[in-house]
């Protein structure tokens, strides 16, 4: 008999089978995702609460009988029931009880939970950050301190206390510098001496402590050669903190529909750049004629009257970016939604403060919803609006950190979001 | 005698001490042949592993497992379903195992069941002895997933996927059920290897642009040796899949092959579950017992045990909201001790239903030999006592397609017992569970297109759209039309035609 302990051993066996099955499943899993991202606040999405999906169409088939037919069953009685009594058959159930707890073949119909990586991978599978603007910007640079070796001198703080009692050790065993031990059996044998009256063992005894003392007094315990600090070095490295800029115009004319597109679109960009970066914060700008920074649940739920000003928003993320998010320590991603309309004096404003802000961002991402099938566009067909026409030209000047799409309806928002960050570098659309 | 445990704490010490004394009551007293052990301790996510590869620890790799699990894991961790507290693999050394979370007394129980109970069952009955190898299995497996991986590599997870999912569909007829020879698992990977071998080697592109007059100058005696060669009819489609089908490539055959031996070994199981069950839920509730009376565990484990085990032995009557049919614990439980009792103390009834072996005085020996040579529909058939009829009550169900009701039809009395006896066999009937369908014909002058036929017997008809989905899989396999015909196994009638699903 031989007993093993199997505990230790590797988890996740069946890993491999679930992967194969997740592809198997992924239309479910897709539209499960899809789904659960509808129900959630922005910053919450992908965070630890799970998506379950329901699985059907993975029956695995076998030739079995259909039940129904006559037979016999021989069962545990009640003891009451006597030959010709009748028992009802129980409605809508074709076989006995007995006959459908093994039906193997069965058509499967369950829930599963989707662990986050499975979910975000199944969710951005095939995007990628647009190469476009890595390569042209570089990463965002922060220099960090790092570990580099020792040194003699730096902050106390940096002390290596290990370090240096070893090289004091080592200094004290080589100099002969007598420990506590040395010094008390001296000690103790100069009153031994002195106890059995030996003058010669006490003259012996008392310049052998001497000269330990001596010792003691001219080597010192920690020397400062013994001494060494923690280096530190500044090295530069890929800043993984994010900024993400939601612009969103709350005038009257941005209905609710609207407004649950621009709300997936953030959702999906916040998502996204939280695989890449350690840490996303999440700024809501609101805007009318002015702008203002405010939390989510206003940004989404409350309504302002006024006209529109698109500039007011740019000036207010710059503001907070110059006061919160420096370009050399945060990748900076604007994601602006509108219906286009914007005050015709106010383009020249917006092309100025675009030319301030695209260099210092990542991505500039325009989406322009519209209301819907009949009135595609919130302008008449083949018109553009004018926020649209400013953000253009601005892109025909070779700003490519800017794109820009429109969309209607609910189906169109993973479909833009998928082309903004598909993995070819994109431009603007046609 | 000392404890052997005290509380409910494990260790290995004493799984050790505890797996001896079972053993020495096992197979000193009980007189039990198991094979050697191997306890293996796990996780409840490695016993959900377990679940999800049918409890074989090497399955290959495929989706269906991974759909299993999950599965698994959602009730387990919804509370809807419990863990097993053991799981056992007939192979040997007989693989058992144990969960970490079990306390002392149920590892004894669950050591006195799986090691022993399950064990000596696995090595003396007459269907694994005949029909399994447990000295290759575990190699053969090991052998199945490497090969199962390697051409994952060559062909593409999609390719080997559609071979596995047509294959696995076809599973329940993928037995023989009448005996050829031994399987010796053991050579099977060199085997494998050899066909390979012979294969690239002997293979020569010149035949291939040899134009395929030969076949029809032939006539008809080249196809009709051809069709002999077929060995018509064919129950096990896998197998003609495997050996005959016109379009598989070598590796293929092979894959088809892994999904037919796993498919055989676990044959007999099927048929077993009532003796198996029974047979092990005797030992462990004998060795149990004998460790209480010999003070070898305290009276708290022993009430214990007392509660998993009447828990795991209750039987709902037909009357019961959580009636699920026979609980083959109980009923195989209480078969065995009635058959222990006939043989210690039989009365006049006993005497008259069971001359041969009432009162001989040696319960063990007898149960030993049930274990040994009857499977759950014989056993049913020699050893269901009137007494164990009465105990559960039984009645019999006709049930009639058209009518609204049940009749009963017979009860536990004199005139019902042993017409009841030879329903509840018939039920274990291995014959009346899984359809019978042949391959009968195949078109080879023509189309190659192959006929099956499903024998309908009490008027039971083919599920029709899992059978359409299944005759799908099996046109993957054999690579051309496949047409399935329903045929009323009294009348000669034909019922129906089912072909694949588009």
């Amino acid at each position: 008999m031989m007993i093993v302990d199997r505990r230790p051993n590797p988890q996740g066996k069946s890993l491999p089978n679930r992967q194969r099955f997740l592809v198997r499943v992924k239309a479910q899993v897709r539209r499960a995702v899809a789904d659960s991202i509808d129900r959630r606040r922005i910053s919450d999405v992908g965070a630890d609460e799970e998506v379950k999906v329901r699985v059907a169409g993975t029956s695995e088939p076998a030739f079995r009988q259909a039940g129904g037919a006559d037979g016999d069953y021989v069962l545990p009685g009640t003891g009451t029931l006597n030959r010709g009594d009748r028992i009802p058959k129980p409605q809508g159930g074709g076989g006995r009880g007995h006959e459908a707890a093994d039906s193997g073949g069965g058509e499967d119909s369950f829930e599963f939970t989707l662990t986050r990586e499975e979910f975000l991978d199944c969710f951005f599978e095939e995007l990628e950050l647009p190469r476009l603007t890595r390569t042209e910007l570089g990463e965002a640079m922060l220099s960090k301190p790092r570990r580099a070796g020792f040194s003699i001198a730096g902050q106390p703080t940096a002390l290596d206390v290990r370090r240096t009692m070893r090289n004091s050790l080592a200094r004290r065993v080589a100099l002969r510098r007598p420990d506590r031990e040395d010094l008390e059996g001296a000690e103790r044998e100069v009153s031994e001496a002195i106890a059995a009256g030996d003058d010669g063992r006490i003259a012996a005894a008392r310049s052998a402590l001497d000269l330990m003392l001596r010792r003691i007094a001219r080597i010192p315990f920690i020397d400062p050669i013994d001494v060494r600090y923690h280096r530190h070095e500044r090295v530069r490295l890929p800043a993984s903190d994010a900024v993400m800029f939601c612009l969103m115009d709350v005038s009257g004319s941005m209905t609710e529909h609207m407004k649950g597109l621009a709300k997936r679109f953030f959702m999906l960009l916040h998502l996204f750049l939280e695989r890449k970066y350690d840490r996303v914060h999440v700024v809501f700008i609101r805007h009318t004629e002015r702008a203002q920074e405010v939390d989510e649940e206003t940004f989404f739920r409350s309504r302002e009257t006024g006209g529109t000003v698109v500039s007011s928003a740019l000036a207010e993320m710059l503001r907070v970016q110059a006061e919160r998010f420096p370009p050399g320590a945060f990748n900076i991603y604007v994601a602006q939604a509108s219906d286009g309309d914007n005050m015709h004096a106010d383009s020249s404003a917006v092309v100025a403060l675009m030319a301030r802000i695209l260099p210092l961002v990542r991505y500039f991402a325009y989406v322009e919803t519209g209301q819907g099938e009949e009135e595609r566009f919130g302008a008449a067909p083949g018109q553009e609006t004018s926020l649209w026409s400013t953000y253009r030209a601005i892109a025909e000047d070779g700003a490519r950190q800017l794109a820009m799409r429109r969309m209607a309806e609910l189906r169109d928002v993973w479909g833009v979001f998928a082309e903004l960050f598909r993995k070819d570098p994109v431009g603007v659309a046609p | 005698m000392t404890l052997l445990f005290d509380g409910a704490e494990w260790d290995f010490a004493k799984l050790d001490a505890t797996y001896r004394a079972c053993e020495e009551i096992a197979c000193g007293e009980l007189g039990l042949t198991p094979y050697p052990s191997q306890i293996e301790v796990i996780t409840s996510e490695q016993m959900l592993d377990a679940y999800s590869s049918v409890g074989l620890p090497l399955m290959y790799r495929h989706w269906s497992f991974g759909k299993r699990f999950a599965r698994d894991e959602l009730l387990y961790r919804a509370g809807m379903q419990s863990l097993a507290y053991e799981i056992v693999i007939n192979s040997n050394p007989c693989i058992a195992y144990l969960m970490e979370e079990n306390t002392m007394p149920m590892q004894t129980l669950v050591i006195a069941h799986a090691c022993f109970g399950h064990n000596h069952f696995f090595r003396s009955n007459h269907l694994f002895r005949q029909w399994t190898d447990a000295d290759g299995i575990l190699d053969y497996l090991a052998f199945a997933r490497r090969f199962v991986a390697e051409c994952e590599e060559r062909h593409g997870l999609a390719a080997v996927e559609r071979i596995l999912d047509a294959a696995h569909a076809l599973q329940g007829q993928g037995v023989h059920r009448y005996l050829r020879r031994k399987w010796r698992l053991a050579d099977e990977e060199e085997r494998a290897r050899a066909r390979q071998r012979y294969e690239e080697e002997s293979h020569n592109p010149l035949w291939s642009t040899v134009p395929g007059s030969d076949r029809q100058a032939g006539g008809g005696r080249a196809v009709n040796q051809a069709k002999a060669a077929l060995n018509m009819p064919e129950e096990n489609l896998l197998y003609l899949c495997e050996k005959h089908a016109p379009g598989l490539r070598g590796w293929q055959r092979e894959l088809v092959r892994i999904v037919r031996v796993v498919a055989q070994y676990f044959y007999p199981q099927q048929q077993t579950k009532l003796a198996n069950e029974g047979c092990a839920t005797a030992v462990h509730y004998a060795i149990m017992t004998r460790l209480h009376d010999r003070g070898q565990i305290g009276d708290g484990a022993y009430l214990e045990f007392l509660t998993s085990h009447t828990a795991v032995t209750r039987q709902p009557t037909l009357a019961d909201a959580n009636f699920q049919g026979w609980n083959p614990y109980a009923l195989g439980f209480a078969i065995m001790r009635d058959i222990e009792r006939v043989c210690t103390e039989p009365d006049a009834e006993d005497v008259h239903w069971f001359p041969a072996f009432a009162g001989n005085g040696d319960p063990w020996g007898t149960l030993r030999e049930a274990w040994a040579e009857y499977r759950d529909e014989s056993l049913v058939r020699q050893f269901l006592g009137p007494k164990v009829m009465r105990a559960f009550r039984m009645v019999n169900l006709n049930d009639q397609a058209n009518e609204p009701a049940y009749e009963v039809t017979e009860i536990h009395d004199d005139s019902g017992y042993r017409r009841i006896r030879s329903l509840l066999a018939d039920h274990y009937d291995p014959a009346r569970a899984a359809p019978l369908i042949e391959a009968t014909d195949v078109d080879l002058a023509g189309d190659r297109s192959l006929r099956l036929t499903y024998l309908s017997r009490h008027k039971q008809r083919l599920h029709d759209a899992s059978a359409r989905q299944t005759l799908a899989h099996l046109q993957t396999l054999w690579g051309y039309k496949v047409t399935l015909q329903e045929i009323d196994a009294d009348t000669d009638r034909v019922l129906g035609e089912l072909i694949a699903e588009a």
